[in-house]
């Protein structure tokens, strides 16, 4: 079983209209992996997220996830974003998408709903066990809180964070989700190279503590420091994949983002 | 000057009501930008369940305190039901529908509902039970404010403290205001959104149903239609207040029950609709976004 993936992707499709979006695209992640999605502009990469989690409804193709230490194979395909964040894959947007009218506590506690269980009566009547729960979330946001460095401003509203700090928020509400498969849409866009350096650190220790990092990127300094595997797509299709060395030296990566060299 | 205090208390007592109903309008627009126009029709229903059910009670000789609990309970939990149903038949159908087509179900839903009840019960006024009985302490000021609005003031008082902590304390408070932030990304978060909605008009419903009971023991009768006029006073009120927004939805109901009753009371009972619908217009030339509303920045 050590090499089932636990992120298989085959045959991915996805049209609006006319267009088609996404063309028979084929990926896979394995466990503890940091793999990175890369592409020019308009090649169809937050497309396929949104498909991955269920924001998208894929024309055709199949998804397939399955949860490291021998979980059973689920096809994500027709499930709604809040089913497919259950089954342990979180994401993070590439403009930044926080609950901007809540603190940076709230941020990351709202990430714990889909795991807890308690409701509304139990929030009224406020018995033990709500209560205990309820500290549970608070001690385990701020663990999280703790580790991407916001924990000195968790009653700040998220909206006064700096950018770079909504950026780590950001990380902190998907992992509170406890995903073992994370989705990062261009988590460096718009950092300065400091923050850029404190994100490699941050995702390296996210990998580090298990989860499988897919990501979606264009600073090529930091994905070709992070990344195990790159695919490129252009298009909508696959174009390359393999490691790092790999993919710098591939002339269709090359074409694809400078352009095809004009023979006089 | 006991004038004034007269007409302040119960200013004070129709403002409360009207906040009550328009939590209902100003809550489910916050998560799904729909004017509920079926809301004050909900209140009308709260109050003909508690009509029924407490005039049932007091027929098998229950005490007023069992009457007023039992008919406030069965009221809550049937236009709850009634919120629900809506909600699921006339709503989430058109949940990706442009925004008009929800807002004409709406306006469908009412003349339903209306009707229905209209047919399944009487057009004619109903007399509604006194419920709440003349407090023998509140006898010295009893010719300023009378004991239903003491009871009215406290009740809507309660319900509202209990509605702002579940929204600023609880899970579910949380996950309502992350909805109506970013429907997407709370579903990306693991929220269920519809359950959120569900939960949203449950708990308007039951505010408006409570508002309902409370008025038809005020006023003492009710017939089908009383829940139009309510409805679009409530509605006037969340507007006041900036639609959307919990506290402006409670002081637009203040300010427009203090303003109706002080028009009624120095000018004249005839241009109290007059003084309340000029006062949204005055509001709205200066101030579009209501009250407490925040300007809508719209993404480009």
């Amino acid at each position: 079983m050590m090499d089932t993936p636990i992120l298989k992707i085959s045959g991915l499709t996805m049209d609006f209209g006319g267009i088609r979006a996404l063309n028979r695209l084929d990926l896979d992640v394995h466990a503890g992996e940091i793999v990175a999605l890369i592409g020019p502009n308009g090649a169809g990469k937050t497309t396929f997220f949104n498909c991955l989690t269920g924001i998208y409804a894929p024309t055709a193709g199949e998804i397939i996830l399955t949860p490291p230490q021998g979980g059973k194979s689920i096809s994500l395909k027709g499930l709604k974003p809040n089913q497919v964040t259950e089954k342990g894959l979180a994401r993070t947007f590439q403009n930044i998408r926080l609950f901007s009218q809540m603190t940076v506590l709230e941020n990351v506690m709202i990430g714990r709903h889909c795991r807890t269980r308690a409701f509304i009566l139990g929030a009224i009547f406020r018995n033990a066990a709500t209560r205990r729960e309820e500290r549970e979330i608070v001690e385990m946001s701020y663990a999280i809180l703790e580790k991407v460095g916001l924990a000195g401003v968790a009653n700040e509203f998220a909206k006064n964070l700096s950018y770079g700090a909504q950026r780590r928020l950001e990380i902190a509400r998907a992992l509170a989700t406890e995903p073992f498969l994370l989705l990062l849409d261009e988590p460096a866009a718009g950092m300065n190279p400091q923050e850029t350096q404190e994100l490699d650190r941050l995702i390296r220790e996210i990998s580090d503590d298990g989860l499988s990092i897919l990501l979606i990127e264009h600073d090529m300094k930091l994905v070709m420091s992070l990344s195990d595997r790159i695919f490129v797509m252009d298009y909508g299709k696959k174009i390359a994949q393999g490691v790092p060395s790999e993919i710098r030296s591939n002339p269709a990566v090359i074409k694809a983002y400078l352009g095809e060299e004009v023979d006089a | 000057m006991d004038y004034f205090i007269e007409l302040f208390c119960s200013g004070l007592t129709r403002g409360a009501i009207y906040a009550l109903i328009a939590l209902g309008y100003t809550m489910v627009y916050g998560i799904i930008g729909l004017i509920n126009f079926a809301h004050g029709e909900i209140y009308m229903i709260g109050a003909f369940t508690s009509f029924i059910v407490a005039t049932v009670l007091s027929i098998y000789g229950f005490p007023l305190l069992a009457i007023v609990v039992l008919a406030g309970l069965a009221a809550v939990v049937w236009s709850s039901a009634y919120g629900y149903t809506v909600e699921k038949i006339a709503y989430k159908p058109l949940r990706h529908a442009p925004r008009l087509s929800p807002l004409i179900s709406a306006i469908g839903m009412s003349i339903f509902l209306q009707n229905y009840v209209l047919l399944a019960q009487t057009s004619d006024f109903l007399p509604f039970p006194t419920l709440i009985p003349e407090f023998a302490f509140m006898e010295p000021v009893a010719h300023i404010v009378g004991s239903t609005d003491i009871v009215i003031l406290i009740t809507t008082t309660i319900m509202m403290l209990i509605l702002t902590v579940v929204i600023k304390g609880t899970k579910v408070g949380k996950a309502m205001r992350a909805t109506s932030q970013d429907r997407t990304m709370a579903m990306l978060v693991g929220i269920n959104v519809n359950r959120i909605i569900s939960v949203t008009f449950i708990i308007g419903s039951a505010l408006a149903a409570v508002g309902g009971l409370l008025i038809a023991s005020h006023i003492g009768q009710i017939n089908f239609f009383i829940g139009f006029l309510a409805g679009i006073k409530a509605f006037t009120a969340a507007v006041l207040g900036g639609i959307g927004s919990i506290p402006g939805a409670v002081l637009g109901g203040l300010v427009l029950g203090l303003t109706e009753s002080f028009a009624t009371g120095y000018v004249s009972s005839d241009y109290e609709d007059v003084f309340a619908f000029s006062l949204l217009v005055f509001i709205l030339i200066f101030k579009p976004s209501g009250l407490l509303g925040k300007a809508e920045t719209k993404k480009v």
